[in-house]
């Protein structure tokens, strides 16, 4: 289970990286968007991996760790506001540079690339 | 407190000049003075308490963490310096007056000279290392401001930078010397640093803190190699040279010699590093002052040449000489500062400084002559002056080194040397100026200067005559006190100070020094037939072309890594990123850990497997970026499911919600994006960004096995344990979000609100054209509204309120809480949008979000405030039980109220930035004709 659980964020990890290492906005902020589920899901693993327990005192089942799952709760949210202020970001970008390219330079978009 | 007002009054002091601004020269010269002559009158009365061996100190915390303390000290040295800084600067304000033209700024000038004064004072009398810097470097940054006074004339600039740049940079070495003195000893306090003296000396990191201190030492003192900025800060006004480059900055270098003598020196590396040092300085200083024609060029370079007799005679392994060294300060002050006024007389009467033109001003101003004449006998070592005291006992000292071994013999002879130069530029100084002939071609005609104009320099020589007739009893008693800080009193020696010795050898080395001096004199003009051929550099040719140098090359640098685009800067982030988390894991023994592995079931493999294949596919096919984007969705969904499956549902509820806004935001983004991404990656780069990114997920991948094979310890017991009696609530993490890290949450709020906000900014006045249908041509619905779907919305919006009011309450003692409850508002309303436009759901919810999430940011920041209320710390939390007919007991806490503001400021942003999204899309859709 360790070993499934791991291997899915590397391999997570993998994708987003090499999109945020592309050259046009939009798989950037796809890449990037791969990158929090990625850092969501190892954060989250930072308290032990529990199957059939609850953060919840009082209900008859064992404790989890409440401490990562409330820090990966904001986490969340936040990675939402980064994911839409940098889409948004990207298509005002285009709106005034003209292009989708991350290379801050200003150019004319070809027909092809619209 | 006596201590504190010597070095606050001057620096009270800057200001009078801009408070005397309107009133006239005269007036301003007088009450600039008043604040100094006050410190100086304090320092006096001082002065039998200093002279019977008593140190005085004052401390105040200033950042104790640092070991930084606002701590003063006046002993016997600093006492000294006290009285050449604050005496010598009085007379050079009355000088100054006279010395400025109309149109100079004399507040300006007013003000950055009290501040350097003050800057000086707190070097000479300061008890912390850290602070002793401090100061120090305030007199770089205030000479600086001295040096380009005249900010106008480009000599005056690129002189001022000249002297920044080396006396700065040796500061810098000087405060890398001192933090490792603070780091060996513990303590920066100077008293503690003495008496650490041993463990310093004796420490492996000795030369390397005695490099670095001398460093800061030889940069200020302008000793060879680093000489050369000395001559270039002749730029600056007269008084300014007279002040700062005879008398006082220039001499915070020895005066530190004289403070680490104590704690550095002793040792072969000292002796050996700084008689050296000092010699060089001595015999170039001497010889360029032979050879420059501009009168302030010869002082500036004698100064350089006596600065290294004051080096070379603290170098000498004798407490004698170190002694004869701080007498050569007092006498060097003394004369120099008066010829360098006798140089600015001469300047400002006959408007030039050039030698070759300056000739036989003894006509014009006999008075002046006289004056000069003497400081420079003076200088030369003329007997019944100060100079020929101190020279006289150098010339002894020398005579006793024995370090260099079977040429110790070289040492003597070479001081000679310099002596016999030392002679002849003073005689060339007096004779060249003011008698051999006539003037040629002066713009003015020269005559004496006013009477106060005078006035200073008459006070220095009558000081120099006075200390060279009678040593013991004008200076005696204040050099004992100087020498008792620098060597434990016992092992003060006999200082015989006197005129008359009888027939020594030092006496026949000052008589050919003379003799010498005159001779070499009368041959000059061979010396400069010789000099004539060697090409002499520019100093400040070199130095513009060294910082040139610098400047591109790190232009060529930042070049390289920063060419503004993002591709690069992530390759690097990342590249570096994997290095450290590299390092990190080699750390570790074996990957595997101890912990007994749970068992895998068939959900979780498919869920995996799945998983893996969606996150690929999303990078194989982004290409295509609305399968791309299907593709992350579906991602989205198993992570939410991970999360329900291993006992998280406050984060799959969470994550499905956020899943559900995120799709629909990327969706609306990509119909203004283009559909599809050009190839144009090459292989080689695909190549190298696959190798990062897989070698950086193999890296996580690992990092999360070891992690979960490893035996965790929880951090989090206090929380489970208190979160019913502290917090009032069931569920953990909803308790930790509102309130154990209320403070967190509320930040993440904040920047989620600021978000928002950003995107709404960034949304204004945006014109994007937008396609007319989808990446194949074909057109868009022509439907806008389906009817199935806004029935459904409308029919679903008000269960989903319900529920989000449900999960709203549960949230403190079950999965739920502001966040999910925010969101699952946010998802309905972005519903109603969705099928039924923004127009019409503006219509009928006339809300502006921006105040919604700003409210909401508010009511969680003002729940924490009330707090205080109470008189209890920032966002602590109370609660009671309430039993509210139909839904049951419930908790009421004010953490409940601290959530809502977390629910207002959620649905607030997520409407923000979605509703004024789609905003932008229905203004004008374009129709098929359009295009």
């Amino acid at each position: 289970m360790e070993l499934i659980y791991s291997i899915c964020t590397g391999v997570l990890t993998t994708s987003g990286i090499f999109l945020a290492l592309r050259g046009r906005t939009f798989p950037v902020v796809v890449g990037l968007t791969l990158l929090t589920y990625a850092v969501n899901l190892f954060l989250f693993s930072m308290g032990g991996l529990h199957t059939a327990a609850s953060t919840v005192i009082g209900s008859d089942m064992p404790m989890a760790d409440p401490l990562p799952q409330a820090l990966v709760l904001t986490a969340i949210v936040i990675g939402f506001a980064m994911t839409a202020f940098v889409v948004i970001l990207a298509m005002r970008a285009r709106g005034d540079l003209g292009s989708d390219h991350v290379d801050g330079q200003r150019r004319e978009e070809s027909r092809e690339a619209s | 407190m006596v201590l504190l007002l010597i070095v606050l009054l001057p620096l009270a002091g800057s200001l009078v000049p801009l408070l005397c601004q309107h009133l006239s020269r005269g007036l301003c010269a007088w009450l600039t003075a008043l604040l100094p002559a006050i410190a100086l009158g304090i320092s006096l009365s001082q002065t039998s308490l200093v002279l019977d061996g008593e140190v005085l100190r004052h401390s105040l915390e200033w950042i104790p963490t640092l070991g930084l303390s606002l701590a003063l000290r006046l002993d016997g040295l600093s006492f000294l310096f006290t009285l050449l800084i604050l005496g010598i600067g009085l007379l050079i304000i009355l000088y100054a007056r006279y010395y400025l033209a109309e149109n100079d700024s004399i507040v300006r000038f007013y003000g950055f000279l009290m501040l350097f004064m003050t800057a000086m004072l707190g070097i000479v009398t300061a008890n912390n290392l850290l602070l002793l810097w401090f100061f120090w470097e305030l007199t770089s940054l205030s000479s600086f401001l001295l040096i380009g006074y005249w900010y106008r004339e480009s000599d005056a600039r690129k002189g001022a930078r000249m002297a920044l740049t080396v006396t700065g940079a040796g500061g810098l070495a000087l405060l890398a010397g001192f933090l490792l003195i603070g780091q060996l000893v513990g303590s920066y306090n100077i008293d503690d640093v003495i008496a650490a003296a041993d463990q310093i000396r004796g420490s492996t990191l000795y030369p390397l803190i005695l490099i670095l201190v001398l460093l800061g030492c030889f940069t200020k003192s302008a000793q060879f190699p680093f000489q050369f900025w000395l001559p270039h800060a002749m730029a600056a006004p007269t008084p300014v040279s007279a002040y700062l480059h005879s008398a006082t900055m220039v001499k915070a270098g020895v005066f530190l010699l004289a403070r680490m003598f104590p704690i550095l020196s002793g040792t072969q590396w000292w002796f050996y590093i700084v008689t050296l040092v000092g010699m060089i300085t001595l015999l170039y200083g001497a010889w360029f002052a032979l050879m420059k024609q501009d009168l302030k060029g010869v002082l500036a370079f004698s100064t350089i040449s006596h600065l290294g007799l004051i080096t070379l005679l603290f170098g000498f392994d004798s407490r004698l000489a170190a002694i004869a060294a701080v007498l050569h300060i007092i006498n060097h002050a003394t004369f120099k500062a008066s010829l360098f006024m006798a140089a600015g007389i001469v300047d400002h009467e006959c408007g030039t400084r050039d030698i070759r033109k300056l000739n036989g001003l003894w006509r014009y101003m006999p008075y002046t002559t006289a004056l000069a004449t003497v400081a420079s006998a003076s200088m030369a070592g003329v007997p019944l002056l100060n100079g020929f005291i101190s020279k006289e006992m150098f010339l002894a000292e020398s005579l006793e080194t024995q370090m260099f071994g079977g040429l110790s013999w070289l040492v003597p002879v070479l001081a000679t040397l310099g002596s016999v130069l030392s002679v002849t530029y003073a005689l060339r100084f007096v004779h060249d100026v003011f008698f051999n002939g006539e003037p040629k071609q002066l713009p003015h005609k020269p005559h004496e200067p006013p009477r106060y104009m005078r006035l200073p320099m008459e006070i220095l020589i009558v000081l120099c005559i006075a200390v060279g007739l009678l040593p013991a009893l004008t200076v005696g008693e204040l050099l004992r006190a100087a020498s008792a800080t620098m060597m434990p009193a016992a092992e003060l020696p006999e200082i015989d100070l006197a005129i008359w010795h009888g027939f020594s050898l030092p006496l026949l080395m000052s008589a050919v020094a003379l003799g010498g001096g005159l001779l070499v004199y009368v041959l000059r003009h061979f010396l400069y037939n010789f000099q004539r051929q060697f090409r002499v550099r520019d100093a400040r040719l070199v130095f513009e072309s060294v910082v040139q140098g610098i400047i591109n090359g790190a232009e060529r640098l930042l070049g390289r890594f920063e060419n503004g685009s993002l591709q690069r800067y992530m390759f690097w982030l990342m590249l570096a990123a994997l290095l450290f988390a590299t390092l990190g894991l080699m750390a570790i023994p074996e990957l595997s850990g101890p912990a007994a592995p749970q068992p895998v079931d068939g959900v979780v493999a498919t869920g995996g497997l799945l998983l893996c294949l969606a996150g690929l596919g999303t990078a194989f096919l982004h290409h295509r970026r609305l399968v791309a984007l299907i593709l992350l969705s579906v991602v989205g969904m198993l992570v939410s499911l991970a999360f329900a499956r291993f006992s998280a549902p406050d984060l799959a509820l969470t994550q499905l919600a956020v899943e559900v806004v995120t799709m629909i935001l990327l969706m609306l983004a990509l119909f203004f994006l283009p559909q599809t991404t050009p190839r144009e990656s090459s292989g080689y780069r695909i190549l190298r960004d696959g190798l990062l990114a897989s070698a950086f997920g193999g890296v996580v991948a690992s990092l999360n096995y070891a992690v979960l094979t490893h035996p965790v310890e929880r951090i989090s017991q206090f929380m489970i344990d208190n979160s019913v009696p502290g917090g009032g609530g069931h569920n953990v993490v909803n308790v930790i979000l509102v309130d154990f890290r209320g403070f967190d949450t509320l930040g993440e709020i904040t920047v989620l609100c600021i978000a928002g906000l950003a995107i709404y900014k960034l949304l204004n006045r945006l014109r994007l054209a937008m396609p007319s249908g989808d990446m194949e041509g074909r057109a868009w619905i022509s439907e806008r509204y389906p009817v199935i779907l806004s029935v459904v919305s409308q029919a679903l919006l008000p269960f989903a309120l319900m529920v989000s009011i449900y999960i709203f309450l549960r949230g403190h003692n079950a999965p739920g809480g502001g966040f999910i409850a925010g969101l699952v508002t946010g998802v309905a309303l972005i519903l109603l949008y969705m099928a039924r436009g923004v127009e019409w759901t503006q219509r009928r919810l006339p809300f502006q979000y921006q105040p919604i999430a700003v409210t909401g940011v508010a009511i969680a920041l003002f729940t924490g405030l009330g707090s205080w209320l109470f008189e209890h710390p920032f966002l602590t939390s109370a609660f009671g039980h309430f039993h509210i007919p139909v839904i049951g007991d419930i908790e009421l806490a004010t953490a409940m109220l601290f959530d809502l503001g977390v629910y207002l400021a959620v649905v607030g942003a997520t409407l923000m930035i979605l509703a004024n999204l789609g905003k932008v899309t229905t203004p004008h859709r374009p129709s098929r004709e359009k295009t």
